[in-house]
């Protein structure tokens, strides 16, 4: 019996069996195991600790809230909606949106380098705390944007021309990210009403929507015929007809203002003479037009914030008409409110376009700097001389001509106003433009640089011009942020 | 191959009486490990999840100190030549058992089952204390073989009178305890089959006619065979009843196992492989709620794709995975997503989960040691009784292990086992306490017999 008894024994090879299984299961497959979306377990790690903040101005406008729940921890936000389209909403149902989305392995603290020792915190299997995004927001300028903006639909974005730093970043109608935070029936009913608004409270009209710039491309436009020598004198009559034929065409283009015919540059940007522009478009030829728009940052579609932006667009293969409709920002040229406070940027910054971007730094949770200064890439839009005409003819704008609402006492302004067409035939409401600059006359250079954009359906026709309804919220933005003390001058 | 019987009796006559050493100082120091190790896991856990120690480490630990000590001094006094080994493996098992269930307590504080199943702890050390004081010779045990089939077969009808509780009539309930007796009818079976085979073993084996013209393939003659057989269709067919198929697979295993070492017939384990096959593949494929656990095993994450969340077993499996090499710690892993029996048939989850792979292979290490010690004893002991209940005791602990150990690691199709000492279940643990107690006293008996002494 014996012998067989020891025969009998093999049969604890079946403990080597589960042993051999344990290994399949909690080495090989564990990876795909731990991946999969079934799996709680990562959802449960992340909830588990508070979520890093993002900052303005020194102070957090995020905050966690502990549920006590299995995902535990749930953002929540000190004035959601007006920091809505910086910070976007971090939700344990539908995933992450702008900064919460590109910031996400800081905040979450996943990134590797939010510990010391990263090796270890694998070995132990401890996540870092999350760390902190620091923006480049004003928080004045920020507010006055949104409180001027109101309960009309449209977008304000400011930079710093200098630095590229973006002082405000606001899009309304807004929503409060916050409703968004936790999971549930509330947050799923939350989603759905959002994604079913006609007004489109989570889009970003700043960054994520085009319009047609109308008036306001005519920079971009008076700054290509100079550089390209088109125009050698801007006080110089300009030889062109007005009403102007399209080239090829029968259609004849028109102004609102008298006086175009013939005249100055700076005339014709002063009251916005779409017949110069467009046969100046022309003259520079679509070759000209397209490295000039491409140096603005038109056609790009590599441009973060660090969140993408949707790409502003001119079109590069046109005919001589369109290229004429498309050098005074209609036909398919479009452009997000931020590429235009691009635009004005370079103007001010003399001619250097400094690519722009939200976070300033990143941070541990206990303060020390993750991130070292990035570099923010710098081009040449224009040479420092056509920066310096126009400067002086965007100044003309505001001094003598359609952008008066934006002047500012004490302060160097410049300005374009601009009034898009659009829709079928040009039925809709059109879109009410301005962008500007200003520099105070203590400050050693433009000191912000900003793009309005309102578009409203229920504001009289007749109302909407940039001017008019755009340029008061550009003046107080800008004055926010010349009334604010100068923290950065690099 | 060495028999252990022709050893002793080539050295016996002139030989002065040897001494052996009775290692009971081993076993206290490894009790006291034992004891340490759980004390120090409960703290772990406390640490863990609420950063203090709990309020009750000394009384726990005390509690389990003292239970142990006790049984030690049974064993001491007792059965002085007990392998050592057996009594420690025991109380580092149920410790463990303990903290893992207190662990996932706190995950639910509506329902606690750690301090039943402390009180089980005591009724099946009790019950260990008892037998190793009262047995004092497990050949006893032969003469009431009737006895226990009767009880099994009563224990195992039992619950059949009683409600259904999750889809198998297993259970029944005392005054608010539940008990499981056909966990007592494990071990009453295990006593029968081997005095039965003890009796019968020559007959089984040398009588019969053969089949075809193999001459291994023999059956035994009816006379012979008809009882065992009975008996043991009867249990399966009680436990098909019931829907408990863990267990009648562990009796089927056991029935085998026994029948291949009381005769050497090599026939009984194609035959059991076979037999167990077709049955196997006849239930899966008539009895829906077998069949579903088999859809389970073969795709445990159907219900994932199909949009309905991850079952248990899926949920055991991210359990294992997320565990690793090294576990995730004691308190700190999420195996409460398997909800419902996570504190019974898949505690090893959670002990795979928060100790990893590292973990994990010491339990089953443990377990193997317990398995090894009991084919051990049956090896030295020389009564045909002895062995056979040795290597019984020690298969129906290895057979657990496997069915449960197998079914939430996606080995085997899962069917409801308690991993003995580990799961929340009272009955599960004095089982073993009693099965542990067994091998204390038949191992005494395999070493006793060489020391001189006249143990008959």
């Amino acid at each position: 019996m014996t012998r067989y008894i020891r025969l009998a024994a093999v049969f604890c090879a079946l403990l080597l069996a589960l042993l051999v299984n344990a290994t399949r299961v909690q080495v090989f497959q564990a990876g795909s195991y731990d991946d999969n979306p079934a799996n709680r377990r990562q959802d449960i790690a992340r909830y588990d600790h508070p979520r890093g903040d993002i900052l303005v101005g020194g102070v957090p406008v995020t905050g966690s809230t502990d549920t006590g729940e299995q995902l535990r921890y749930e953002r929540s936000y000190r004035n959601g909606p007006l920091y809505a389209p910086v910070t976007g909403f971090a939700s344990q149902e539908y995933g992450t949106a702008f900064l919460e989305h590109s910031e996400d392995a800081v905040l979450s603290g996943t990134d590797p380098m939010l510990s010391p020792f990263p090796l270890w915190n694998e070995l132990i299997r401890a996540r870092s705390p999350g760390g902190d995004v620091v923006t480049t927001l004003n928080r004045a300028a920020q507010q006055a944007a949104y409180s001027m903006l109101g309960r009309r639909k449209g977008a304000v974005t400011a930079i710093e021309p200098a630095t590229g730093r973006i002082l405000a970043l606001v899009s309304t109608p807004s929503y409060d990210p916050a409703v968004l935070s936790g999971n549930g029936s509330a947050v799923e009913r939350s989603w759905a009403r959002l994604n079913d608004d006609r007004d489109k409270p989570m889009l970003n009209r700043a960054v994520r929507q085009t319009y047609p710039p109308g008036s306001t491309f005519k920079v971009v436009t008076a700054a290509a015929a100079l550089d390209s020598g088109v125009i050698a004198d801007v006080d110089a009559p300009t030889d062109s007809p007005a009403p102007y034929r399209l080239p090829g065409t029968t259609t004849s283009l028109t102004n609102e203002s008298e006086g175009c015919e013939d005249a100055s540059l700076r005339a014709a940007f002063e009251w916005s003479c779409n017949t110069v522009f467009a046969r100046l478009g022309v003259d520079v030829g679509v070759d000209m037009m397209t490295a000039t728009a491409r140096n603005f940052g038109f056609n790009d579609t590599a441009l973060r914030i660090p969140f993408s932006v949707a790409q502003s667009t001119f079109d590069t293969s046109v005919d001589r008409a369109q290229l004429a409709l498309s050098s005074i920002g209609q036909y398919n040229t479009r452009a997000t409110p931020l590429q235009m406070a691009m635009v004005s940027a370079a103007v001010a910054n003399g001619g250097q376009l400094v690519s722009p971007y939200l976070v300033e730094d990143t941070t541990t949770a206990s303060g020390a700097a993750l991130t070292t200064t990035r570099s923010h890439p710098v081009r040449q839009a224009m040479y420092p001389a056509t920066a310096m005409r126009m400067q002086e003819l965007m100044e003309d704008v505001v001094r003598e001509g359609t952008g008066g609402n934006a002047a500012i006492p004490g302060a160097r302004v410049g300005g374009k106003t601009g009034t898009a067409q659009h829709g079928i035939g040009n039925s809709g409401v059109p879109y009410a433009w301005f962008v500007s600059w200003a520099q105070g006359y203590d400050d050693l250079e433009p000191r912000v640089a900003v793009a309005v954009v309102v578009e409203d359906g229920s504001a009289d026709r007749g109302d909407i011009s940039g001017g008019g309804m755009a340029a008061p919220i550009a003046r107080a933005v800008m004055e926010a942020v010349l009334n604010s003390p100068s923290e950065h001058s690099r | 191959m060495t028999n252990a019987g022709t050893t002793v009796e080539r050295a016996d006559p002139p030989a002065p009486a040897v001494r052996l050493p009775r290692r009971r100082g081993i076993e206290l120091a490894l009790i006291v490990l034992a004891v340490l190790l759980s004390v120090y896991g409960y703290c772990g856990v406390g640490l863990a999840k609420n950063g203090t120690v709990p309020p009750g480490a000394a009384g726990y630990g005390a509690g389990l100190g003292v239970l142990a000590l006790l049984a030690h001094f049974a064993v001491r006094l007792r059965a002085p030549y007990a392998d050592p080994l057996l009594l420690p493996i025991g109380v580092l098992l149920n410790g463990l058992g303990l903290v893992l269930i207190y662990r996932l307590d706190l995950e639910t504080p509506g329902d606690k089952a750690a301090p039943a199943q402390l009180v089980w702890s005591t009724l099946g050390v009790t019950l260990f204390i008892v037998i190793v004081v009262l047995l004092r010779d497990h050949r006893v045990l032969q003469r009431y073989a009737y006895v226990c089939v009767v009880g099994a077969l009563g224990l195992l009808t039992l619950p059949i009178f009683f409600p259904a509780v999750n889809g198998a009539r297993i259970w029944i309930r005392i005054a608010g305890f539940s008990i499981q007796p056909g966990e007592f009818a494990k071990v009453l079976l295990a006593v029968f089959y081997a005095a039965y085979l003890a009796a019968n073993r020559n007959a089984l084996a040398y009588a019969g006619r053969q089949i075809w013209r193999f001459k291994r393939l023999q059956l035994p003659t009816g006379r012979v065979l008809g009882p065992i057989v009975t008996i043991w269709l009867l249990s399966v067919g009680v436990l098909v009843l019931e829907r408990d198929l863990g267990t009648s697979l562990l009796f089927f295993g056991l029935f085998v196992v026994l029948l291949y070492v009381a005769t050497g017939r090599t026939g009984w384990i194609a035959v059991g492989l076979l037999l167990a096959a077709l049955g196997a593949a006849a239930v899966g494929w008539l009895e829906p709620h077998v069949h579903g656990r088999i859809e389970d095993w073969l795709h445990p994450f159907a219900t994932i794709e199909a949009g309905q969340g991850p079952n248990q077993l899926a949920q055991s499996l991210f359990a294992f995975a997320a565990g690793g090499i090294l576990g995730a710690g004691l308190g700190l892993g999420h195996s409460i997503l398997i909800g419902f029996a996570a504190k019974s048939d898949f505690i090893l989850a959670t002990a795979g989960e928060e100790l990893g792979l590292a973990g994990l292979s010491a339990i089953f290490l443990l377990y193997g040691l317990l398995v090894e010690r009991g084919y051990r004893a049956g090896l030295a002991l020389r009564d045909p009784f002895g062995r056979l209940l040795a290597v019984g005791l020690a298969s129906i602990v290895a057979l657990q292990v496997f069915v449960i150990a197998g079914g939430v690691t996606g080995l085997i199709p899962l069917t409801g086992m308690a991993m003995p000492f580990l799961a929340q279940g009272g009955s599960s643990v004095v089982t073993n306490w009693a099965i542990v107690a067994l091998l204390i006293r038949v191992s005494d008996s395999a070493r006793s017999q060489y020391d001189g002494e006249d143990v008959s």
